[in-house]
């Protein structure tokens, strides 16, 4: 690049990426995601999904799930980031500082009639989707599964009769006798 | 021009010819000297550089309050952000329209706490209408343009657009003006027919009713202020007024009460309490105005006309809402009117004036001018009389000179008050007076101010002097921050904790020592002389008006009372302040 006059480093190099399944124990206080997810918005990080619910009632603390993308610099400084944070007790990469597990569930509505309905619950049936709601027109399926799981599972879908999906995003915990 | 590519900072400047900006005002530093490069190549927007970013905000609040025009100012990344931040946030408060451009290191170093970086973006997501980080070149005039609209648009604000030096330099495709079609932004400007017809009906039917109007007549336009002094006297109702909405009627009028609110005047704060039907143009129930809630207004039914819907019910519930932007409204409101051949019950009317005009006899705004030392009410009420018949914009600062200006200088036009009402920022008057001096360069543009507020951005003066911007800033020197002292007076037993304004400047000599004249006046007799002394000059002025030190500011509604709990000029000080008033500011 033609440097331009300017005071700082300007650099075009193109960052490998790389991916990070964070998962992060908070105290669940007031304005405690804004931090966590204010810190990514503010430092430009990305978050690719993003669950959030308290795990220890007696304790008040929660656990948030972001999974998020960048080059491994920056997701080791997403790390430190994130641990500075007052509230934050603790940051793990399940996707490589410990042996994880992901999982996510989505919501899935056809719109199917004909043989279409019979190709939707054999599909169903490859996936282990649940049906959770059935009309003459129409199916819900509950499925649970890894993000790439959840996404086969939706293209399969989409010929037949696709209206619309939701995804909760991804929990993940660590393998083992341990805590994450 | 739009098929050739332009560099970042050309494209800023191009934008801002295209959305017709003649003046920007502003700071330079490391991160904006790209757009600072390309606005010296060019006459058509005047840059005005200020002394502090924070002038820079208000400079633009004051531009765009005299103009109902939006105000831009342009300012670096980190401290240049973050000073700017309480002229955003002052702009949020009031609804002023503002596009404020901040510079950011380039998009690389984001995250990285490089110089002078700040998170602009979630530092200012609180006090914006709307804000955006322009990370790609190609986005960069399609943002600039939406920044425009949405600041201007619905209930309007300050929107920050925030440009990584890369980007100001990367070379993009520039887009001109569209029309642009939201998704999601889309604010409603007509009302509800069906509601408006209800209202009507309501407003005929009443027995006492009251206009309370606020800084959304002003911010409708001026139209919107023509159609509510059409509707006022069609309908024959009294009007009363926020601090935000002052000039939208004039104060001549015979059907005026004065404000309303914590200083508001007896008649205004007696006629809503009283009042069966309230009608609420354009101002939010703001807790200065409305005082103890559960006592606010209780026998009315309110209508609320406003072009934010979450303004609707937020304290208080009202009958009749309307959501849409009042110059529509109101127009609407004169046509179903004229459409009715009915007319509100004479005989009641007759009545309400009378009481309405009992209570005005009560001259709640009285104080007597006796003594060798000037009255505060007395300076504002010589300065009304001496400059009425000019061409006059008043902005203030923030304290007891405030509400003294907003209730004893008397407003004909809407746009001619510049003050900060719900952020309440010391420090606003100098730089808005700037802003609205470069904006209409042949009128008097007067600071009433005092001089504690004052000493908060007194370095705009040498932008005053820089760019021969003739304004008058008139203290009200009475040595002490005045509405403190006031408190302090009324609830904490008289101990004037940090209160009295020590070892200030000699306002003559700081004047002259910035390049503008200094006056003092301390004698009543000689104050008109003074004035004119002021008046008469071609350059900026401080008129150091040495006012009586321990004058309180009055009617007054103390926190946690009902609006016919008001403290009079004449009653005894200290009285009618609750222990759970205390809790409140």
């Amino acid at each position: 690049m033609n440097q331009p006059a300017s005071a700082y480093f300007l650099s075009d190099a193109k960052p490998r990426p790389a991916k990070a399944t964070l998962s992060i124990t908070v105290d669940n206080e007031v304005g405690a995601l804004a931090r966590v997810v204010g810190l990514f918005s503010g430092r430009g990080y990305n978050i690719e999904s993003l669950t959030v619910a308290e795990t220890d009632h007696q304790k008040h603390t929660s656990r948030i799930t972001i999974v998020t993308s960048g080059t491994v610099d920056v997701i080791d400084q997403i790390k430190a980031q994130l641990g500075r944070l007052v509230p934050v007790h603790r940051v793990v990469d399940l996707a490589v500082d410990k042996p994880g597990l992901e999982r996510e569930m989505a919501l899935v509505k056809i719109a199917a009639t004909g043989e279409n309905r019979a190709e939707a619950l054999r599909l169903a049936e490859v996936f282990r989707a649940r049906v959770i709601d059935i009309s003459p027109q129409s199916f819900v399926f509950e499925l649970t599964g890894t993000p790439v799981k959840i996404d086969a599972f939706v293209e399969m879908m989409i010929p037949i009769g696709l209206v619309e999906l939701s995804r909760t995003g991804v929990v993940a915990i660590g393998r083992g006798a341990e805590a994450t | 021009m739009s098929n050739q590519l332009m560099t970042g900072a050309e494209i800023v400047v191009k934008a801002l010819q295209d959305q017709g900006v003649r003046h920007i005002f502003g700071y330079p530093g490391g991160a904006v000297l790209p757009i600072y490069d390309a606005l010296f190549q060019q006459y058509t927007v005047e840059h005005i550089l200020v002394r502090h970013e924070q002038g820079a905000a208000h400079a633009a609040e004051g531009y765009a309050r005299s103009t109902g025009k939006a105000g831009v100012l342009l300012v670096t990344s980190g401290p240049g952000a973050t000073n700017a931040v309480t002229g955003l946030a002052d702009a949020m408060m009031d609804s002023i329209p503002l596009v404020c451009i901040t510079g950011q290191v380039p998009t690389h170093l984001i995250g990285s706490d490089a110089f002078q970086e700040c998170d602009t973006v979630g530092i200012t997501r609180a006090c914006t209408k709307h804000n955006f980080l322009v990370k790609d070149v190609d986005d960069l005039a399609r943002v600039l343009h939406d920044a425009f609209h949405i600041a201007t648009t619905g209930r309007p604000g300050p929107v920050v657009v925030d440009i990584p030096k890369d980007v100001q330099f990367r070379r993009g495709a520039y887009s001109g003006l569209n029309n642009i079609v939201h998704r999601t932004y889309r604010p409603r400007v007509k009302g509800d027919p069906a509601r408006i017809e209800q209202a009507v009906e309501l407003m005929i039917s009443a027995r006492r009713p009251v206009f309370y109007t606020g800084g959304g007549v002003i911010n409708a336009g001026s139209r919107a202020s023509v159609l509510l002094r059409e509707l006022v006297r069609l309908t024959g109702f009294p009007i009363t007024s926020t601090l935000m909405g002052l000039g939208a009627f004039p104060a001549s009028d015979r059907q005026w009460l004065g404000m309303l609110g914590m200083h508001g005047t007896y008649e205004a704060n007696l006629a809503m309490n009283r009042c069966d039907v309230m009608i609420n143009i354009g101002a939010r129930f703001d807790d200065r105005v409305t005082g103890r809630l559960d006592a606010f207004s209780p026998g009315s039914k309110k209508i609320h006309v406003d072009i934010d819907p979450s303004s609707i019910n937020k304290t208080v519930r009202v009958d009749v809402p309307i959501v849409g932007d009042c110059a529509h409204v109101l127009e609407e409101m004169i046509a179903v009117w004229k459409a009715k051949a009915r007319k509100p019950d004479e005989v009641a009317m007759t009545a309400w004036w009378a009481q309405v005009d009992a209570w005005r006899a009560r001259n709640s705004l009285g104080y007597r001018q006796t003594g060798d030392t000037i009255k505060p009410q007395y300076a504002v009420e010589r300065l009304y009389k001496l400059t009425r018949e000019r061409k006059t914009y008043i902005t203030t600062e923030v304290g007891q000179h405030q509400m003294w200006a907003a209730q004893h200088y008397r407003f004909e036009e809407p746009n001619r008050w510049m003050t900060s009402g719900g952020l309440g920022t010391m420090g606003y008057g100098i730089p808005a007076a700037v802003g609205v001096q470069v904006a209409h360069p042949d009128a008097l543009v007067i600071d009433i101010a005092g001089e504690a507020s004052v000493q908060m951005t007194m370095q705009e003066l040498s932008t005053a002097v820089q760019y021969r911007l003739p304004i008058k800033i008139f203290i009200l020197n009475n040595e002490y921050m005045g509405m403190v002292r006031q408190w302090q007076q009324l609830l904490h037993g008289g101990r004037y904790a940090h209160s009295y304004s020590e070892a200030l400047p000699d306002f003559v000599k700081l004047a002259e020592a910035y390049g503008g004249k200094g006056i003092r006046a301390i004698r009543p007799d000689e104050l008109d002389a003074k004035i004119q002394e002021m008046l008469d000059y071609d350059g900026p002025v401080i008129f150091d008006c040495v006012v009586d030190k321990l004058e309180n500011c009055y009617p007054m509604i103390p926190s946690g009372a009902a609006h016919d709990e008001m403290i009079l000029p004449d009653a005894v000080a200290g009285a009618g302040v609750s222990e759970a008033g205390k809790m409140l500011v």
